[in-house]
């Protein structure tokens, strides 16, 4: 197959040159991360007499080429598929741009909130004025001006529906995030009086004393980010805040280092790679395609479990905030929300749940599932409209 | 190179022997990620093994730096020199000199590596535990492998060692890394593979039972685990269960229990794993 035949030693033909290329192209297609440099040590395996084997040349390709095991488990694939001629395109192609169909994008979640106007649980009193909030706060046109601003943020995120208002929720993730890491660099280099010399520094400032080390240089603990992990809740109950609550979550992972996103309705899903996307509206249509299934029912203490089981000890550290948002209704046993909780809370270093129905009046945390979960939880605060978020900020910035 | 391998104890499959080939043909580094206890890092001291050379081995820990990593001055013995020349009459440049030479340069082992009078194995291991601005700066030495010290200018390379680099996942590695690097991905052993292993390791080990070990441990590592039992944790459990003297596991159902301890190693997995599911999954087992 792909072996040079036996005269060729010292250079390949032209045509297996440019069937390499041609295979590399389709590497690169699968979103693998292939260099120049790759495809020179390619050449140069190819070559090789010991490479004469196709099974050879696979696993050397495969070393060479991979650089993650999601590249390793679909290499056989691609290698096959390309060299052999076996298995359908389609079948190799990655996901992200899997063409099944999506139940329900998040973009189509956003085009239907403006006639939504139902809500769950019933029995929970609106706040009052809400209903001239609806009508005189929120036209579909533009608004201007600091004091329109002002009120943007006291309304709830029910009857936000325009896009500028998911624009604010980006800026606030922002800035959020921003508060938080200012915060910590700062501590980093107030650190000088710390418990260890350091020598290096002490004997650069000795110069000026003429080699005597009047000025003793100490060094400390160095202090990092947090690393922040959002679960968040996209289930029917949670329609009306779920298109500003993505916009909030992506710009958190836009503006931090290192955070983790993961949605979850009857199953979990990690849409951190989805949401690395700079641009706010493609980063939506690539999760809405991850997470099929949106604004079904919630089985909370079921996706705490698959995420402690696969996910927790590779994304959870013991500098890590875990942020819930979820109103905490849930289809499932609240003893096993309970029993996910509790292990989550031994992982991590703080847990955080934002609950949209905080800011209802009259609202007790009385759900069979938010009950159980409430003992683990270190800060249980509304998420109900942007005040409420910006409040965040201080409790965040101390972390 | 397998075979090569399997003379220094270490069982590899045909696509980690080509690998390790590779890195010598290519002198690229290899990136070798797995669960924790799949043996990744015997890996790097079968290779020092086989090529009968050094093992320079780097453990990487949260906060690992430069000087660390790579090399520090000995600041006490340079402060000493500095005090014992002031009465000699040397000038300041003559000082300068001798105390930013060889003779206080504490070597760490990413310098010690390259300075090599014949190519040693250099180990990083688990590399994901080191943060990112480390990770950029391992980049820049494996690429060129020089290294540039202010005081005493650019040390090349002598000699370019074999560099295997190992990560538990706990931490995503940079596409650059990456990229720079060959990898593999090390699963765990399949039960042939594992009683072969168990034989070369453990002496006098009888070849059934290897074979029964193996297959068991194959069994326990599908069930729903905390922490799921590598290799060493395999080879401990023969090791017991041979010094117990059980020849046969089905004839000591009892004994196989109560040495569960070498393998599971937290409270939830010991309570899960009770007599009735050992004794299920020795059911499976030939």
């Amino acid at each position: 197959m792909t072996t040079a035949s036996p005269e060729t030693h010292e250079d390949i033909g032209i045509v297996l040159r440019l069937r390499l290329a041609g295979f590399v192209r389709s590497l690169r297609d699968s979103g693998f991360k292939v260099g120049l440099a790759e495809t020179g040590d390619a050449l140069a395996l190819l070559r090789s007499p010991l490479m004469r084997k196709s099974h050879n040349l696979k696993g050397a390709f495969r070393a060479l080429f991979c650089g993650r095991l999601s590249d390793w488990n679909t290499f056989d694939d691609l290698f096959d598929a390309y060299w052999f001629g076996k298995g359908v395109k389609s079948g190799v192609k990655v996901s992200g741009s899997s063409s099944k169909k999506s139940m329900k994008t998040i973009r189509e979640l956003m085009d239907a909130q403006g006639s939504r106007q139902d809500t769950i649980a019933g029995d929970v009193e609106r706040q009052p004025g809400e209903e001239d909030e609806d009508t005189d706060d929120t036209p579909s046109g533009r608004r201007e001006g600091a004091s329109i601003a002002e009120s943007l943020g006291q309304v709830d995120f029910r009857n936000l529906h325009d896009p500028e208002a998911a624009e604010k929720a980006h800026e606030l993730a922002e800035r959020l995030a921003k508060s938080m890491r200012v915060r910590l660099t700062r501590r980093d280099k107030q650190r000088r009086k710390g418990p260890r010399l350091d020598l290096r520094r002490t004997i650069r400032h000795s110069i000026a004393h003429g080699g005597t080390p009047i000025e003793l240089i100490r060094k400390g603990p160095r202090h990092r980010q947090l690393r922040l992990v959002i679960l968040l809740d996209a289930s029917g109950s949670m329609n009306n805040y779920t298109a500003v609550f993505t916009r909030f979550v992506h710009g958190m992972l836009d503006n931090f280092r290192e955070a983790e996103a993961f949605l979850f309705h009857t199953r979990l899903v990690h849409v951190s790679s989805a949401l690395s996307e700079r641009d706010a509206a493609r980063a939506l249509d690539r999760m809405g395609l991850m997470a099929q299934g949106i604004g079904g029912g919630t089985k909370i203490g079921e996706a705490l479990a698959e995420f402690n089981r696969w996910h927790a000890a590779r994304v959870i550290h013991s500098r890590t905030c875990v942020l819930i948002l979820s109103d905490g209704y849930d289809t499932g046993a609240p003893e096993a929300l309970g029993v996910e909780m509790a292990k989550l809370r031994r992982r991590c270093k703080r847990i955080v749940w934002l609950n949209p129905l905080i800011g209802w009046q009259g609202y007790e945390p009385t759900a069979g599932g938010m009950e159980a979960a409430l003992p683990h939880v270190d800060l249980f605060a509304p998420a109900h409209n942007l005040d409420s978020l910006a409040a965040l900020e201080p409790y965040l910035a101390k972390l | 190179m397998a075979e090569a391998l399997a003379e220094t104890g270490y069982l590899a499959d045909d696509g980690l022997a080509t690998a390790l080939l590779l890195t010598g043909m290519l002198n690229r580094p290899l990136l070798l990620e797995g669960e924790a206890g799949v043996g990744k890092t015997e890996v790097a001291k079968a290779l020092a093994k086989l090529e009968n050379t050094d093992l320079i081995r780097l453990q990487c820990y949260e906060g690992l730096d430069r000087s660390d990593a790579i090399y520090e001055w000995n600041y006490q013995r340079q402060l000493l020199a500095i005090k014992a020349r002031e009465g000699s009459g040397d000038d300041a440049d003559q000082v300068e000199e001798a105390v930013f030479s060889e003779k206080y340069l504490l070597e760490r082992p990413l310098l010690a590596a390259i300075r090599q009078a014949s190519p040693p194995v250099l180990l990083i291991d688990e590399v994901d535990r080191a943060d990112e601005e480390f990770e950029a700066f391992l980049l820049e030495v494996l690429s060129d492998y020089q290294v540039s010290i202010p005081e005493l200018g650019t040390v090349h390379a002598t000699s370019i060692p074999r560099v295997v680099l190992t990560s538990n996942g706990t931490r995503e590695l940079s596409d650059a890394l990456r990229r720079r690097c060959l990898y593999h991905y090390v699963d765990y052993p399949t039960p042939d593979r594992e009683a072969r292993i168990l034989l070369a390791r453990v002496d006098g080990l009888d070849a059934s039972l290897a074979l029964q070990i193996a297959e068991l441990m194959g069994k326990l590592r599908k069930e729903d685990l905390t922490k799921v039992p590598g290799v060493a944790e395999t080879i401990d459990w023969a090791a017991a269960l041979l010094g117990l003297g059980a020849g046969n596991l089905h004839e000591n159902r009892e004994l196989v229990f109560d040495t569960l301890a070498c393998v599971l190693k937290t409270r939830e997995d010991q309570t899960r794993v009770t007599q009735e599911v050992t004794d299920r999954l020795l059911g499976k087992v030939a």
